[in-house]
C-alpha cells in the first residue's frame, strides 16, 4: 500500500550552503537511472558516506517514482537505522511507516522497506535451502568450522550480500533493490565473490581434501599436500576440515549454479552500479579504480556521487582577494570600521583568522574542485552532496541529503 | 606517552577515511628520527604506504625507505614460505611453491590460516628483535580484530601440533602491554567515533591486545575566544558586513560565511570528541590537527609526525 498522496515538490534545502553546490554538469541524472533499473549497488571505499546515500536514494525513488522499494543496509549507524525503522539486527525486511513520511512533510507513492544483512543468518538459511537432507543439513550447521567461516571470515560477506540481493530480485517481491556494499579490504572483494565461490567448489582441491574421508583405500599420509599439512596444522584438524568440505559438497551443484546466477545479475541490464567517493585524495584513487574494474566486468555504471562537498563559493575569486587582504592587512581594515565593533587589536585579530580559515578552506575546496572534474569525466552521471555538519539521522535528513541527487522533482 | 613509542608493535587501524596510513607512517617516521629502528609493514598491500612516504612499491622484503625506516608489504604466500623455512625447517623448498598455491586456497576457506600468517609475520619480526619497533598499517577496524584474534582461535580449533606450539609465543607477545598495542585513529565525527568505542569494547572483550592510545585526526582549530565571538558577531551587522567589503576590496560576506562554517564544524565536531573522552576513560588520546593539506606524500607525513611529536612531549 502506498501511503499518502504523491509529493508535489521535493523538500526545501535546509542546509544553508547545501543549494549553493553547483549540479550542473549532470547530463544523464540519478532520477532517470532509478526508474529504468531494478538494482541498485552502491559501492565505494569506506568512511564515504555509501550506506546514507544508498538509503536516500531508495527514499527518493519511494516518494517520487513510486513502486515497492527495499534498501539492503550492511552496518548503518545505529539512529540511521532507526530512522528506517529497523530496530533489531536481523534479515527481517521492514517497512518504514507512512506516518513517518507525512511528519516529514512528504507524501509517497511508493513503499520504502529497509533490511540489515545478517551473514549468520543469511549463510544457515542458504544451507538449509541446498542441503540433500536433514541429517547433512544439520552436521554442517553444527560443525565448528562452519561456525568460523560463516561468522568470523569478511569473504563470506561478501558473498552472502550478494547471495541474499539475488533471491530477493528472485523473489520479485521488489520493484527496485538498493543495496549497500559491505566495507571490504578491496572494493572489488563481494564482484568476484560468487565467482571465487563456484571456483571453490569446483576445484580439484576441494575433491583432493576429501578423498581421504571417502576412500580408506588412500591414506593422508601417502599424499605430499598431507605430509605437510599434517605437520603444519596437526591432524585432528586437517579432519576437521576434511569433514566440513565434505559435507559442503554434497551442496555442490546447488551452489555453483547459484553462484553462477549471482554472477549473471551483477552484470545484467537490470543492474547498475552507483559508485560514493568523497573528494580527498584517496576515496578518489579508489573510485576511479572501481570505475575501471566496473567497465572490465562490464558491469554498468550508472552515476558517481560525491559527498560531503564544500561549497563551491570558497572558490569565488574576489572572496580570496578580500580574505587576502584581511590576513595581510587586517590593522588597516579594523581602523576603517565604527570603534563600537570592538577593540582596534581585537578586530584585527579577528580578521586575520577569519581570513586565514578562509583561506585554508579554499585550498581544500579547489583541490576538491579538481577531483571533481577528473571523476565526472568518467560517468554519465554525477551528483554532489554537500558537507553537512550533522550526521542523517531521519528521514528527513535523507529527503534533505536526496534532493541534491534528484534533478526533477 | 613517550612510552606509546617504545613499545615493540603496534598495530594503528581505525574506519576507512580517517587517515589510518598516514599515522601508521607518521608514527614510523617519528620513532626513527628519536633513533629507534623501525619496520613499518602495510597488510592490505593497496600500495598506501608507498605514497604517503614517496618510497615507490613496497614488498614482502623490507627496504630501508629513510635513516632507520624500514618498509615492507605483508603477502601470505611468502610468509607462509618464510614461515614454513624458519619455523617447521622444512626442507622441501622446491615444492613449496605449489604447495603455497594449494594453501591460499585453503586459507581462503579454512578459519584464521591467513589470518595467523600475517599476525605470526608480525610477532616472528618482533621476536628476532631486529627492530626496534615494529608499527603496522592494519586492516580497518571491522577486519583487526579477527586478525588479532587468530592466535586464540587457532588454539581453540587446532588441538595438538606445531602450529598450536607456534601460537604460545605470539599469545606472548601480543598480550604484553609493554610491549603491544593497537593504535585506532579516528576523527571527530558521529560514525569514526562510534566505531572507535564499538572496537575498544571488542578489542577487549575477544582479544588479548592492550589499546594503547587513539589518535583524533583532523581536529579542527578553535578560531575565537568567548570575546572575539562577539566581535565576530558584530562583524556579521550588515553595514559593518558593508564597510568590510568595501576596506578589504571584496565580498568579506563570503569570507565571514566561511569562517561560520568552521566555527560551525568546529563545534559539532566538539561534541564527537567529548563522547569518545567519555567513553574511552582511561584511554589516551593524541590531538592531530587538520592541516588542510594540498597532498598527502612525504610533506603531509612529516607535518603529522610532528604534530604527533608535540602530543607525545618527545
Amino acid at each position: 500500500m502506498a501511503c499518502g498522496p504523491p509529493a508535489s515538490s521535493p523538500p526545501p534545502s535546509r542546509t544553508s550552503w547545501g543549494s549553493d553546490v553547483a549540479t550542473a554538469e549532470r547530463s544523464a541524472s540519478l532520477d532517470q537511472l532509478l526508474a529504468s533499473k531494478e538494482i541498485v549497488i552502491c559501492c565505494g571505499s569506506g568512511g564515504v558516506g555509501k550506506t546514507t546515500v544508498a538509503a536516500a536514494l531508495a527514499t527518493m525513488a519511494a516518494v517520487h517514482l513510486g513502486g515497492k522499494v527495499l534498501v539492503i543496509t550492511v552496518d548503518p549507524a545505529r539512529r540511521l537505522a532507526n530512522a528506517l525503522g529497523l530496530e533489531e539486527f536481523g534479515n527481517v525486511e521492514t517497512q518504514v511507516p507512512c506516518e513517518r513520511f507525512t511528519a516529514a512533510g512528504a507524501g509517497t507513492r511508493g513503499e520504502l522497506w529497509a533490511a540489515m544483512l545478517d551473514t549468520k543468518q543469511s549463510w544457515d538459511d542458504l544451507v538449509r535451502a541446498h542441503a540433500p537432507d536433514p541429517t547433512t543439513r544439520d552436521a554442517i550447521l553444527a560443525n565448528p568450522l562452519y561456525a568460523n567461516i560463516t561468522g568470523r571470515f569478511v569473504q563470506s560477506h561478501d558473498y552472502i550480500a550478494m547471495e541474499r540481493l539475488y533471491e530477493i530480485h528472485q523473489s520479485g517481491r521488489y520493484d527496485l533493490i538498493v543495496v549497500d556494499t559491505p566495507p571490504t579490504r578491496n572494493a572489488l572483494d563481494f564482484l568476484e565473490a560468487p565467482e571465487r565461490m563456484a571456483d571453490f567448489f569446483s576445484s580439484r582441491l576441494l575433491r583432493w581434501l576429501t578423498a581421504p574421508a571417502r576412500s580408506r583405500l588412500v591414506t593422508m599420509a601417502s599424499r605430499p599436500f598431507y605430509t605437510i599439512a599434517d605437520r603444519i596444522l596437526g591432524s585432528q584438524f586437517l579432519e576437521d576440515i576434511a569433514e566440513f568440505f565434505l559435507l559442503f559438497q554434497t551442496m555442490y551443484r546447488g551452489f555453483v549454479e547459484r553462484s553462477t546466477a549471482v554472477t549473471r545479475t551483477l552484470t545484467d541490464k537490470r543492474t547498475t552500479f552507483v559508485v560514493v567517493s568523497t573528494l580527498e585524495p584517496a576515496p578518489v584513487r579508489e573510485a576511479e579504480f572501481f570505475v575501471d574494474a566496473l567497465g572490465q566486468r562490464k558491469c554498468h555504471l550508472g552515476a558517481i556521487v560525491v559527498n560531503k562537498v564544500l561549497p563551491d563559493w570558497f572558490t569565488t575569486p574576489g572572496a580570496s582577494t578580500a580574505a587576502s587582504r584581511l590576513v595581510d592587512d587586517a590593522a588597516h581594515v579594523a581602523a576603517t570600521l565604527p570603534k563600537n565593533v570592538g577593540s582596534r587589536d581585537q578586530v584585527a585579530r579577528v580578521l586575520q583568522e577569519v581570513g586565514e580559515s578562509f583561506l585554508n578552506f579554499r585550498l581544500v575546496a579547489k583541490r576538491e574542485a579538481e577531483q571533481r572534474t577528473e571523476l565526472a569525466a568518467r560517468a554519465d552521471a554525477l551528483a554532489a552532496v554537500p558537507y553537512a555538519d550533522h550526521d542523517i539521522t531521519d528521514l528527513p535528513g535523507l529527503l534533505e541529503l536526496g534532493s541534491h541527487l534528484w534533478r526533477e522533482p | 606517552m613517550a612510552d606509546l613509542l617504545q613499545r615493540n608493535l603496534l598495530f594503528v587501524t581505525g574506519k576507512g577515511g580517517v587517515g589510518k596510513t598516514s599515522i601508521a607512517a607518521a608514527l614510523a617516521l617519528l620513532a626513527s628520527q628519536h633513533g629507534r629502528r623501525v619496520l613499518l609493514c602495510e597488510v592490505d598491500a593497496k600500495g598506501a604506504t608507498a605514497q604517503v612516504l614517496e618510497t615507490g612499491p613496497t614488498t614482502f622484503d623490507e627496504r630501508e625507505v629513510s635513516p632507520g625506516l624500514w618498509a615492507m608489504s605483508m603477502d601470505t604466500e611468502a610468509s607462509l614460505k618464510e614461515y614454513l623455512r624458519l619455523q617447521l625447517r622444512l626442507p622441501l623448498l622446491s615444492r613449496i611453491g605449489p604447495l603455497a598455491r594449494t594453501f591460499d586456497f585453503v586459507a581462503n576457506a579454512a578459519p584464521g590460516v591467513r589470518e595467523i600468517l600475517v599476525v605470526g609475520k608480525l610477532c616472528w619480526e618482533v621476536r628476532k628483535g631486529e627492530y626496534d619497533l615494529v608499527v603496522v598499517d592494519a586492516p580497518a577496524s571491522g577486519h583487526v580484530v579477527g586478525q588479532l584474534a587468530a592466535p586464540q582461535a587457532i588454539t581453540e580449533l587446532v588441538k595438538v601440533g606445531p602450529v598450536r606450539d607456534q601460537t604460545g609465543w605470539m599469545l606472548d607477545i601480543l598480550g604484553d602491554p609493554a610491549r603491544t598495542g593497537v593504535v585506532i585513529v579516528s576523527t571527530p565525527e558521529e560514525m569514526p567515533v562510534n566505531e572507535t568505542l564499538q572496537l575498544a569494547t571488542r578489542l577487549e572483550k575477544e582479544t588479548v591486545v592492550d589499546l594503547a592510545a587513539v589518535v583524533v585526526n583532523r581536529v579542527l582549530p578553535e578560531l575565537f575566544s568567548r570575546s572575539e565571538e562577539q566581535v565576530f558577531r558584530r562583524l556579521r551587522r550588515p553595514a559593518t558586513t558593508a564597510a568590510l567589503s568595501e576596506a578589504a576590496g571584496g565580498p568579506v560576506d563570503l569570507v565571514l560565511d566561511g569562517a561560520e562554517l568552521a566555527v560551525r564544524l568546529r563545534r559539532t565536531r566538539a561534541d564527537h570528541l567529548d563522547e569518545l573522552r567519555e567513553g574511552l576513560r582511561g584511554t589516551e588520546l593524541l590531538y592531530v590537527p587538520e592541516l588542510f593539506q594540498r597532498t598527502y606524500g612525504l610533506r603531509a607525513t612529516r607535518q603529522l609526525a610532528s604534530a604527533l611529536q608535540d602530543e607525545l612531549g618527545l
